[in-house]
């Protein structure tokens, strides 16, 4: 049976189609332009990933998550879902804003509760425990205003132009599906990579103690170097087609932009897919993490402040091949020297590709690497 | 900078207290009884909580659901 969702219930906000006429009404009042990160953001808040945020956090929230990791309402949430607005904005409780994109189509329609400013160096530090602009999240806190619009999504317009529709489900597609296939414990894997076979075997190790794997792709801004989206879906496509059994797998990609908050990010992590209805979160060496910021293994550690979280996290360590053992290991059943071992690097897998190479069948599946050989742009430049 | 958090008192039996002490202090990972007492309650809390949540959905709803389901080959 599908986990109840974060805070209780899934939220549900009216969507309708970017049309003029549809969406006439939503060009009215204030307008301010969202980039495209933030209207997947509303997207997700729209179709209760979210849950139970309708919107975005007022200053008493704020402040609660960034000192007890928690709600006021004492929910568990680590990271703060803030509208960052222009400096000069200004409104007042009970007005009506327009948030358009680009194009000044609307993206939806929220109802002021309050405009405050928070401290972005605070939030650098409490957030991913770092001022480092090097940081990537760090950097996009820096470059925000600070100056932040809290309140309730009124209205949203539905999400067009995905080119991956048809593997986008949201929590209550996902739960009816999960139903469907009769599971009761449900892993979800989340992940930012094309898969080698270190990524396979946590993903099967986890899924011998459960019914269903759910394997939940991050899609969206990324930093140079990582996989595109294009090259993630294919691969994934590809793995799962040729080496899952059908009825113990669903592949369905998530839009969200990664924070690399590491440890505060992998309890958010487990949220949204606890909203999508999984019982289990595969969590692995360095979640969310970034360079050096953040121990290997910190992601684990933080999981034992919530044990009323709602979603248990299986803590995975990193899987290697082993010469010696003649197979895939990991630390915990391997007694070899690292000498012994070949690791799955993603920068060794990344400069293989780039130069025409093959990696090795211990390294990846033939199949999947061939599909990112033939991709046009499988990396992020 | 942010407020700490808003805190109450809750009297447990002085005998229980002794006994937390007692078990924290086996390098648990708790600093204090209130620490310790907080854990468990939000443990036990959210165990009948989620007990009593509705089904989120009408059979409508699961209709509607199914039909994309099946239109994109996950059913």
């Amino acid at each position: 049976m599908p986990s109840v969702p974060h805070g209780g219930r899934l939220v549900s906000i009216e969507q309708v189609e970017q049309t003029p006429e549809k969406a006439k009404d939503m060009l009215e009042g204030q307008k301010i332009t969202v980039p495209y990160e933030t209207r997947v953001t509303i997207f997700n808040i729209a179709n209760s990933v979210f849950s139970p945020l309708c919107g975005f956090m007022n200053l008493a929230d704020y402040e609660n998550v960034l000192e007890n990791m928690r709600l006021v309402d004492d929910t568990p949430w680590t990271i703060p879902l803030l509208l960052h607005v222009p400096q000069d904005f200004r409104a007042d409780p009970g007005d009506l804003i327009s948030l358009v994109d680009d194009h000044s189509q609307p993206v939806a329609t929220i109802e002021c509760e309050q405009v405050y400013d928070i401290s972005r160096k605070e939030f650098a530090m409490k957030v991913f425990g770092t001022e480092d602009e090097a940081h990537p999240g760090v950097a996009k806190i820096y470059s925000s205003t600070g100056h932040i619009l809290a309140g309730k999504l009124q209205k949203v317009a539905k999400f067009s132009n995905n080119p991956f529709e048809d593997c986008t489900l949201v929590p209550k597609e996902t739960r009816v599906l999960f139903n469907e296939k009769g599971w009761k414990d449900i892993i979800a894997f989340q992940t930012r990579n094309a898969p080698h076979i270190g990524h396979e075997y946590v993903q099967k190790t986890a899924l011998s103690f459960a019914d269903g794997l759910f394997i939940n792709p991050v899609l969206g801004k990324k930093k140079s170097g990582d996989f595109t989206d294009q090259a993630i879906v294919d691969s994934y496509r590809t793995l799962t087609k040729n080496y899952y059994p059908k009825n113990s797998v669903v592949l369905s990609v998530l839009h969200y932009e990664m924070q690399y908050a590491g440890p505060k990010e992998a309890i958010m992590h487990a949220i949204m897919r606890k909203n999508f209805g999984c019982t289990h979160i595969a969590i692995g060496r360095d979640h969310a993490g970034v360079g050096n910021y953040y121990g290997p293994y910190a992601a684990h550690d933080i999981f034992k402040e919530f044990p009323d979280l709602g979603i248990q996290a299986i803590f995975m360590r990193e899987f290697f091949y082993c010469n010696k053992c003649g197979g895939i290991a990991n630390e915990k059943i391997c007694p070899h020297a690292e000498t012994d071992r070949l690791t799955f690097s993603g920068t060794k897998l990344r400069k293989m590709f780039l130069s025409g190479q093959t990696p090795p069948k211990e390294f990846m599946r033939p199949e999947v690497s061939q599909v990112i050989l033939d991709s046009k742009n499988a990396f992020v430049e | 900078m942010a407020p700490k958090s808003k805190y109450t008192t809750v009297s447990i039996p002085v005998t229980l207290q002794d006994r937390i002490e007692k078990l924290i202090s086996k390098k648990t990972g708790f600093k204090s009884v209130s620490d310790y007492v907080t854990y468990v309650l939000r443990e036990v809390v959210a165990m009948h909580e989620t007990k009593e949540i509705p089904e989120p959905f009408t059979s409508e709803d699961v209709a509607e659901i199914k039909e994309r389901l099946t239109a994109l080959g996950y059913l």
